[in-house]
């Protein structure tokens, strides 16, 4: 472990197979409530009797959702500018979606292609560089955008949020352990990056899933390649919190993703090297104590070769 | 139904020949009756079978196109009939067999074929061609949380009368969010025969479309009150929207509010548009009976005659009505040249538009599986934002 961080749990989806209470009784917490955010499921934020249930009747919401929504309603001034930075996002957003569409559609068809291999090869690998750079363009905007708002608005230093975080950190600092649930992925983001909340949770045991294992990683990666309407070209959201690095954390992927696909598994596999782009179905469990990912039980891990593979540690 | 996979199959292949290219006996024909399920679809070619006493048997459908009676042959000294169509893949077919029997002409539903379809005038048979399959999200999911339906009474000085109303709220409603709302016409036919509620429950269970308040709503006289009537666009609009507004957390941009109908419910939801431009900023128009004339009388009867005047005032002067439209119809109905002849009309006010078509027929059906294409593009869900 590092002195960084406790450990980091990160588990499958829990609606069809909670495994939290396995968890918890696995870990022998410290004394003290455990902290929980469920900011991402928005209004019905704090309505978590069954993971209290699952949390030996010691959680203790951090209420990040309703937080917001009181410093949005005390600080116009602050609401105005984080309103007009999502609406740049937004619009920024538009135009990766347009341009990633046709690189996607040209990576789609070069790897189905039929030619020389010493032809072909260099014009797939080509493609997919194109698509990574373009990620990675996207992502330099969003944190332009971001870092201009940090920037001008200092937000950890306003009022009202700097009264709300110090609520948090009183919790946080009798907290022996934090669970963030999944939900709205950039709902669940914006309010922990708002409350500064990686800071705070320094050397707290993490337990996460769906949503909530996305936004410890390094980049939020949206997927779905079966959407009703639309391509379903997975994209790069944001920048995560970057306490899972090395990681693309794909909850639910064995119903949004077709693994069966070897195209589609092996572009979206070699677009986001050298990070591990890994599956977390029902059921799944991986710690990270700071330098190592394992998984006892294994998990499927998307391979540049269009297959899938179960690991157990990386 | 079983479908055999080669596609080039030639009709002197197809599995009725190996039996009626000779004289089958009995037993010959039990066997081949109970080696196949019945339609058979191979390939392009579908044979249905009919086995019993008749004088004459006939193939009854609702395909816009075809003779509406195709006769089957019958296998002389037997009691086997069979008629071969060749029908397009993904086509989905409601039939009834017409049986002459002791002179009397009778409607079967086919005793071979398991597939049924209802609609208010009873059951039909249904053939899926090569390729149709039923949507999985309009089958009952027993992960997807249900919403509820619940009945209200709703006094409408427009129409004089008092109005049922059926409400669906999503599942896991909660009074401190907000909701688009979708006012459907002939609602208590779409969730009978459309399974509407199945649908809704699957697609909000898998957030392809938000959690969303629908009203589901029937009229008394219906071909009056859908035929382009002043006093049912104003009960939807200035008594029921309003009310529901004021009792229900609902989202009163346009933008989340829908109208929906099918056939003269689509006609019914267009004029309502029409007359209350930009109040519904989604429309979702299924096989509109959106009948014109472009010269002399219309052939429709006269209650098409205000459906016409409507449409023909439209077409003469067409105005944005609403922010997103969609229309689906069938390729085998009477209706698809009326569909396809409003679309160029709506695109040129401007609104944005997607129309589809499927190879089906005028039924509730067609309605349902055209309803995720639909509902998700008028109201996309956080299917890509949230992981539960």
């Amino acid at each position: 472990m590092t002195s960084e961080n406790g450990t980091i749990w990160l588990l499958g989806p829990q609606y069809h197979k909670p495994t939290l209470g396995e968890l918890y009784e696995k870990l022998d917490l410290a004394d003290g409530p455990i902290a929980v955010v469920t900011a991402g499921w928005q209004e019905r934020e704090g309505e978590d009797e069954e993971l209290d249930k699952y949390l030996g009747g010691r959680s203790l919401d951090l209420e990040l959702y309703r937080r917001a929504d009181r410093v949005f309603r005390e600080d116009p001034e602050f609401r105005e500018a984080h309103r007009e930075m999502q609406r740049k996002l937004r619009e920024v957003e538009g135009f990766y979606d347009l341009r990633l569409s046709y690189v996607v559609e040209s990576v789609r068809r070069l790897l189905k292609a039929e030619g020389h291999e010493e032809l072909l090869r260099p014009e797939q690998e080509h493609a997919i560089e194109q698509l990574r750079e373009l990620d990675a363009w996207h992502m330099k905007r969003i944190l332009d955008i971001r870092g201009a708002f940090e920037t001008a608005l200092k937000p950890l230093e306003r009022e009202p949020i700097a009264r709300e975080r110090e609520e948090i950190r009183t919790i946080l600092k009798e907290a022996p352990a934090l669970v963030i649930t999944g939900g709205h992925v950039a709902v669940l983001l914006n309010r922990l990056r708002l409350f500064g909340i990686k800071e705070l949770a320094r050397h707290k045991t993490i337990v996460a899933w769906s949503a909530g294992a996305m936004v410890l990683t390094e980049r939020v990666v949206l997927f779905h390649d079966h959407p009703p309407q639309g391509p379903g070209n997975a994209e790069v959201m944001e920048e995560g919190l970057g306490l899972c690095p090395r990681l693309v954390a794909l909850p639910d992927g064995k119903k949004r993703l077709d693994l069966s696909e070897e195209d589609g598994v092996a572009s979206f596999a070699r677009r986001f090297l050298p990070d591990y782009c890994i599956v977390m179905a029902d059921g799944d469990c991986v710690a990270f104590d700071g330098e190592t990912f394992s998984a006892e039980e294994g998990v499927l891990r998307l391979i540049p070769n269009g297959t899938v593979e179960t690991v157990t540690s990386w | 139904m079983v479908t055999r996979e080669r596609e080039d199959i030639t009709e002197r292949e197809l599995a009725i020949h190996g039996v009626v290219d000779k004289k089958p006996t009995r037993n010959e024909i039990d066997a081949f009756m109970e080696s196949h399920e019945f339609p058979l679809v191979e390939g392009s070619y579908t044979t249905f079978v009919y086995r019993g006493s008749a004088e004459a048997v006939y193939l009854g459908h609702w395909i816009y196109g075809l003779p509406s009676s195709q006769q089957f042959k019958h296998v002389v000294g037997t009691d086997l009939w069979y008629l071969v169509m060749e029908l397009p893949p993904d086509s989905r077919i409601e039939y009834k067999l017409q049986r002459t029997h002791h002179g009397k002409l009778e409607w079967l539903l086919d005793p071979l074929n398991p597939h049924k379809a209802s609609d208010p005038f009873g059951e039909n048979s249904v053939c899926h061609t090569a390729g149709y399959e039923i949507p999985e999200w309009a089958q009952p999911d027993p992960e997807a949380r249900p919403g509820t339906l619940k009945e209200m009474v709703f006094d409408s000085s427009a129409l004089g009368s008092a109005r049922k109303v059926l409400l669906y709220l999503p599942a896991r409603f909660r009074t401190t969010r907000r909701y688009p709302l979708l006012v459907v016409h002939d609602g208590p036919e779409y969730l009978k025969y459309s399974g509407m509620k199945t649908v809704l429950d699957n697609l909000i269970y898998r957030l392809e479309i938000p959690g969303m308040i629908v009203a589901l709503t029937h009229p008394e006289k219906r071909l009056t009150e859908y035929a382009n009537h002043q006093p049912h666009a104003r009960y939807l609009t200035e008594e029921l929207v309003p009310f529901l507004e004021s009792e229900l957390p609902l989202l009163k941009q346009p933008r989340h509010r829908g109208l929906m109908g099918a056939s003269f419910g689509a006609v019914a939801s267009l004029a309502t548009a029409w007359r209350y431009p930009g109040f519904y900023g989604r429309l979702l128009l299924q096989s509109g009976s959106f009948a014109f004339s472009d010269i002399g009388e219309h052939q429709r009867g006269p209650a098409f005659d205000p459906v016409v005047e409507f449409m023909n005032a439209y077409r003469a002067k067409p105005k944005s009505v609403s922010e997103k439209v969609f229309i689906s119809c069938g390729t085998y109905e009477a209706n698809i040249y009326e569909n396809r002849s409003i679309v160029p009309f709506l695109q040129k006010t401007g609104m944005e538009l997607r129309y589809v078509e499927a190879r089906d027929g005028h039924n509730w059906e067609n309605w349902r599986d055209r309803m995720r294409e639909g509902l998700s593009w008028l109201f996309p869900g956080p299917l890509w934002m949230v992981y539960e």
